[in-house]
């Protein structure tokens, strides 16, 4: 009795939670799944059972390419908000050495989180287009002669997008993980002789992993996922997975970008069930 | 104190670097957005003027912005007290084991790492195939949800991680019931924590762009707005509406994290009677 009576209130209280998730979660993933396998005319779209949406992914050279350019805005963008977000949550935890600093720090770094990301998007122009700030300071230096054209519209500015929206990500968890990190370990390895570098490198660092994970899931998740900040800095002329969707969307072809999700999705789930085997997310929050 | 070593200056100018690039960007739009009537979208700036902002307040030329930041705010609030509501709910559920957490857990994960847009498009299908209106209190509030709840959750475990069940206890030896303990007792405790997950329901929701795109219907948000503007509008009004959006979320955090200080202070001055002899 006592039994079913603690799961009974448990399932109450998880019961809008669990509605919610699958009603606008798990009913669209299955949606999506079926409508992939359903067929299009110009205008509309019918049910049916063919592989032709699939047949025709796979085969198209343009979708390898994509998802290849997906793959290393992602690894790109890891790689430089890793090393970002990793040295400022360093500086935040262990060199600012009051509380109420590192605090107010920390709520810095935060901040932008909760401001629209569009906004921070434009707010890039002025900096890099052909006349803006970036290129005008150099010109005044005498580095370059001619404005750089790859400054806006470009890798460059798709993954310093990238950069700037996401750091953060990284920060918070990697400085989380590193507050939580017991102070006597690294006077421990100073009294034996470590150097600074070496504590760093083999007392923080692995101490540091589960952080590190949380915020390359955080990153790696949203840059698969993403489709506006490619198509807004790149000023539409590169390509990810996701401007591949939205494009077949924008052409009301659902059932071709049901399919392009659902390998999308396939694709997103096993880098997270990878990266999910080396970090408990539950126990480190 | 010991003295500094050198590295704390290199990682300090790292750090200033780094905030500079959080900010640099927006603060420039903040200047731009005051550009005399004949500036551009860059510098140099041509005179000082408010024409910007004057026109964002005129001229509906540019779209309905008022329109669509009254759906913003609206659709913010519904989404701020659902999350908070369901997410305490569920962090609580899930203290205990219960048949069926782990699932909801990793669905819970799920909907954290899922492409967006997925959610959107999905979304957008079962409402077109049912032959329902897709409204952004509907299809986009439920849309929305599922980027803030997880959130809420995640914000919850951390909380509750950290909760000393002794208050609990000590509640229930002297008879409390079980809604008691929890009214009188849990709530009051993590409160702080329940502003911050506000904080995260509201502006997540008010600057969500990719779920609430193929959800909203007819009436945009404030962000589909914006990015409508991006493809048509080239006067530097554009920055107006930045500005003016980024202050409106600056106030928001600073009315959240003014909340969260106060009830602090409040907290250390009231909180404990103890040596007082009551």
């Amino acid at each position: 009795m006592r039994l079913s009576n603690r799961h009974l209130v448990g399932w109450l209280q998880a019961a809008p939670l669990s509605l919610i998730l699958l009603g606008f979660l798990i009913a669209p993933i299955v949606m999506i799944v079926i409508v992939s396998f359903w067929g299009a005319t110009e205008y509309s779209i019918y049910p049916a059972f063919q592989f032709d949406n699939y047949e025709f992914l796979f085969g198209s050279p343009v979708t390898y390419r994509v998802f290849g350019a997906t793959l290393k805005y992602a690894l790109i963008t890891w790689a430089l908000t890793l090393t970002i977000g990793f040295t400022v949550a360093y500086f935040l935890a262990f060199h600012v050495r009051s509380l109420t600093m590192q605090i107010a720090l920390f709520l810095i770094c935060t901040i932008p989180f909760w401001t629209s990301n569009i906004i921070r998007m434009i707010s890039w122009i002025p900096f890099l287009g052909r006349n803006g700030i970036a290129n005008q300071t150099l010109i005044s230096w005498g580095v370059i002669d001619e404005p750089l054209e790859w400054l806006l519209y470009s890798d460059f500015s798709v993954i310093l997008a990238f950069v700037h929206l996401y750091t953060l990500f990284m920060v918070v968890p990697i400085f989380n993980t590193m507050m939580r990190i017991d102070k006597s370990l690294l006077e421990a390895a100073r009294d034996n002789g470590a150097s600074g570098l070496q504590t760093l490198i083999h007392v923080i660092l692995p101490l540091t992993k589960p952080g590190i994970m949380i915020g390359t899931i955080f990153v790696v998740t949203l840059v698969m996922g993403d489709f506006i900040t490619v198509r807004f800095m790149s000023g539409s002329q590169r390509a990810n997975v996701g401007r591949l969707i939205s494009n077949d969307i924008g052409l009301l072809q659902y059932p071709s970008a049901a399919a392009t999700a659902v390998v999308l999705l396939c694709t997103v789930l096993i880098v997270i069930a990878i990266l999910l085997r080396f970090v408990n997310i539950r126990k480190e929050l | 104190m010991e003295r500094r070593p050198r590295s704390f200056y290199v990682l300090a100018a790292f750090f200033g670097l780094f905030v500079l690039f959080l900010y640099g960007p927006i603060l420039t739009i903040g200047i731009l957005s005051f550009q005399g009537p004949g500036g551009g979208l860059t510098f140099p700036m041509r005179g000082v003027s408010l024409h910007w902002f004057r026109d964002l307040f005129q001229e509906q030329a540019v779209g309905d912005i008022w329109g669509a930041f009254r759906r913003s705010f609206g659709l913010g609030l519904m989404v701020m007290v659902t999350t908070v509501v369901i997410s305490v709910m569920a962090g609580l559920a899930f203290r205990k084991r219960f048949h069926g957490s782990a699932v909801l857990f990793y669905a819970a994960i799920t909907s954290l790492v899922i492409p967006s847009i997925l959610i959107s498009l999905g979304v957008g299908l079962i409402f077109n195939q049912l032959g329902l209106k897709i409204h952004w209190a509907t299809s986009g509030f439920g849309s929305q949800l599922t980027w803030t709840l997880p959130f809420g959750l995640l914000i919850m475990f951390a909380v509750f991680n950290r909760f000393d069940r002794s208050y609990e206890e000590a509640a229930r030896d002297q008879g409390a019931t079980a809604w008691q303990t929890i009214r009188h007792v849990v709530l009051p405790i993590i409160a702080p924590s329940l502003i911050g997950v506000a904080l995260f329901g509201f502006t997540l929701s008010y600057d969500e762009f990719a779920r609430t795109l193929l959800t909203s219907g007819s009436y945009n948000t404030l962000p589909l707005e914006i990015f409508g503007m991006t493809t048509n509008v080239t006067t530097p009004v554009i920055y107006a509406l930045g500005t003016l959006t980024t202050l409106f979320s600056f106030g928001i955090i600073a009315a959240f994290l003014l909340t969260v200080w106060i009830i602090g202070r409040r907290r250390a001055r009231l909180g404990s009677d103890a040596g007082k002899g009551v």
